[in-house]
């Protein structure tokens, strides 16, 4: 995950806390997004930006898992994702982020 | 799950980019307090 952005996750936690926040993904494969999702539950995986070693505890969730898609106005979600669910690996994505997520919070 | 909750989205420019995710979130009574789209290339 790019380092700015894991130094502005930092900080909003420190602000908000860890029950407050949801983070929402829409990365393009599921590699990348189980990346991010590690990121912001147990630390930096590459030991290369701010959150290196620094286990926020945050839960992150694909656009496209259904406890975030079903809360969703589906009007809404029909105009801006659903195109994408067709061209991306939907299945994997699901499966890897809800594995790290799982493994990672409470 | 998202009704009241500060949320932080971490698109993707070859996925789904930020915006789309804002406005989904918007939709589902969320409160985005921070949006990005980042980039892997």
């Amino acid at each position: 995950m790019d380092l700015e952005n894991q130094a502005r996750i930092k900080d909003l936690f420190d602000k908000h806390g860890a029950e407050n926040l949801v983070v929402v993904l829409g990365g393009a494969e599921a590699e990348a997004s189980g990346l991010a999702a590690e990121t912001v539950a147990n630390g930096d995986p590459t030991f290369a930006g701010p959150l290196a070693g620094v286990q926020l505890g945050l839960k992150a969730y694909h656009m496209f898992e259904e406890e975030i898609k079903g809360e969703v106005d589906p009007a809404v979600y029909e105009e801006h994702i659903s195109m994408m669910e067709m061209v991306l690996d939907l299945d994997a994505i699901v499966k890897e982020v809800k594995e790290i997520r799982e493994q990672f919070t409470t | 799950m998202l009704k009241d909750k500060k949320v932080v989205v971490l698109g993707d420019r070859d996925g789904i980019p930020g915006p789309a995710i804002d406005e989904c979130i918007k939709s589902a009574g969320g409160e985005v307090i921070f949006s990005t789209t980042e980039c892997f290339v």
